[in-house]
C-alpha cells in the first residue's frame, strides 16, 4: 500500500485551500461534464453530418437534446473546447502526472490491478479491466443523471451548503459502503 | 480570456497534484475508505470541505469573495438516484471521474479502462436524457441550507442566515474529521495482528 499519502491534518487544509481558491478566482470545481464534452467532440468527428455540434449565429447547438439544452451550453464547449472547464481538467491530469514524477503513488506491480482488488477479485488483469470499465460506465452515467460527481456535488456542493450536495453524498455512500464491504472483504 | 485560461491551468494542476498526494488517485485508499478500514482519505475530504466552506463564507461576509462565483446545483430525484448508481461504480472501480483521469495520468492502466467506460456511460446519458427529463426526474430547485445574502438561491430554511450556516457547517465537518476514528471496521483483528507481530519480532 506504500507510499503513504499525506496525513489528513496536512492534506485536508491544502485540498480545502485549492477548492476555496477555485471559488475565489473562478467557480467551484467539477469534472464529470467534461466526459460529455469529449464524447460530443468524438461523436462529431465520427459522424460529421449528424449535427452533433452545429454552429449557429449565436454559438453552437446540437441535434442531441442533452447537448442542446440551456441554449446549447454543452454544444458550445464541444464546438470551442479552449474554455475554462476543459483546460481545468487537462491541467488536472498534468498536475497529477507532475506529482507522480516527484514521488510516484503507484507501487510496482500495481499498474494493472491495485492490491486491495488483487486480494479480493484476483490478479487476472482482464477481469480488473472489465470491472474498472463497468465501474466507469456506472459512475459517469450516475454523475450525469445527478448533475455532478464527487467533486462537483459532494465537495463543491456541500462546501456551499447546497442541499443537492448532501442528497448526492447520501445516495453515493448508501450504495458505495455496502458494495465495498461485500466486494472488498480482504485487506490486501 | 487568456487570464481565465491561465487560472484554469494553475487551479487544475494544483487540484490534480493534491488528488495524487492525498492518495485519491490510488484505488486502494478509496477501497480502505469505503470499507472503513482506514479513514485518512475520508478525514482529508471532510477537512477540505470544512476549510473551504469556512473560507468561502467568511470571505463573503468580509466582502473578499464574490457571491456571484457560487454555483449551486438543483435538487431533484436524479441527484439521489444518480448518486446511488455512481456509488456502485465507485466501489467496484475505486475511481470517480476526477481521480480516474488522474489515475490514468499517473500511469495506472486500469484507470484507462475506467475512463473508457466513463465515456460510454456519459454517452449513454446523452442518449437517454429525454426519458429522465420527461418523467420529471431532473426538475428541482437550487436550494441552499439558509438564505445567502446577495445570492438568489431559495433557502431550505428561510429563517437561517446562509453565510453563518456555512461557517457552522464547515466547523462541523472539521469536528467530525477530528472525532472520526482512523479505523472503524476490523479494529479487533488489526490489534490482534499487531500483537502477533510484536510477539514474533523479538524471536528473530
Amino acid at each position: 500500500m506504500k507510499p503513504m499519502p499525506l496525513n489528513w491534518k496536512i492534506g485536508g487544509p491544502l485540498l480545502g485551500i485549492v477548492f476555496f481558491l477555485a471559488v475565489l478566482l473562478a467557480k467551484p470545481i467539477g469534472v464529470s461534464t467534461q466526459f460529455v464534452v469529449l464524447d460530443a467532440i468524438l461523436w462529431n468527428l465520427q459522424q460529421p453530418d449528424a449535427g452533433i455540434v452545429t454552429q449557429t449565429a449565436e454559438g453552437f447547438t446540437s441535434t442531441n437534446a442533452y447537448l442542446a439544452k440551456s441554449g446549447g451550453a454543452l454544444a458550445d464547449e464541444a464546438g470551442n473546447p479552449l474554455t475554462y472547464p476543459v483546460v481545468f481538467v487537462l491541467a488536472m491530469m498534468v498536475g497529477a502526472f507532475l506529482s507522480s514524477l516527484i514521488r510516484s503513488t503507484v507501487p510496482k506491480g500495481e499498474r494493472n490491478v491495485p492490491a486491495m482488488y488483487r486480494a479480493n477479485t484476483g490478479g487476472f488483469w482482464p477481469l480488473r479491466w472489465v470491472l474498472a470499465f463497468a465501474g466507469g460506465v456506472l459512475v459517469l452515467y450516475g454523475a450525469r443523471l445527478a448533475g455532478g460527481c464527487t467533486s462537483g456535488h459532494m465537495m463543491s456542493g456541500m462546501m456551499q451548503t447546497s442541499v443537492s450536495g448532501y442528497v448526492f453524498a447520501f445516495g453515493a455512500f448508501l450504495t458505495a459502503f455496502p458494495t465495498a464491504m461485500m466486494l472488498l472483504k480482504k485487506e490486501g | 480570456m487568456t487570464m481565465t485560461l491561465v487560472i484554469a491551468g494553475l487551479l487544475g494542476a494544483a487540484f490534480g497534484a493534491m488528488l495524487d498526494r492525498i492518495g485519491a488517485t490510488n484505488p486502494n485508499w478509496i477501497a480502505k475508505m469505503l470499507t472503513l478500514t482506514d479513514t485518512n482519505l475520508m478525514k482529508t475530504i471532510l477537512v477540505a470541505i470544512g476549510t473551504a466552506s469556512i473560507l468561502i463564507f467568511a470571505g463573503q461576509i468580509y466582502g473578499l469573495v464574490d457571491v456571484g462565483h457560487m454555483s449551486v446545483k438543483a435538487v431533484h430525484v436524479g441527484v439521489l438516484l444518480g448518486g446511488a448508481i455512481l456509488g456502485f461504480g465507485w466501489a467496484i472501480a475505486g475511481y470517480c471521474p476526477g481521480t480516474g483521469l488522474c489515475g490514468l495520468a499517473v500511469g495506472r492502466i486500469d484507470a484507462l479502462f475506467f475512463v473508457a467506460g466513463g465515456l460510454v456511460g456519459a454517452a449513454g446519458f446523452m442518449i437517454t436524457y429525454p426519458f429522465w427529463d420527461s418523467i420529471g426526474f431532473l426538475n428541482g430547485e437550487k436550494w441552499t441550507l439558509g438564505a445567502i445574502p446577495g445570492a438568489d438561491y431559495p433557502a431550505a430554511i428561510p429563517a437561517l442566515q446562509g453565510d453563518l450556516a456555512g461557517i457552522v457547517m464547515g466547523a462541523a465537518f472539521i469536528l467530525i474529521a477530528i472525532l472520526l476514528p482512523r479505523r472503524i471496521v476490523g479494529r479487533k483483528a488489526a490489534r490482534a495482528a499487531a500483537a502477533e507481530a510484536a510477539k514474533a519480532a523479538p524471536a528473530e
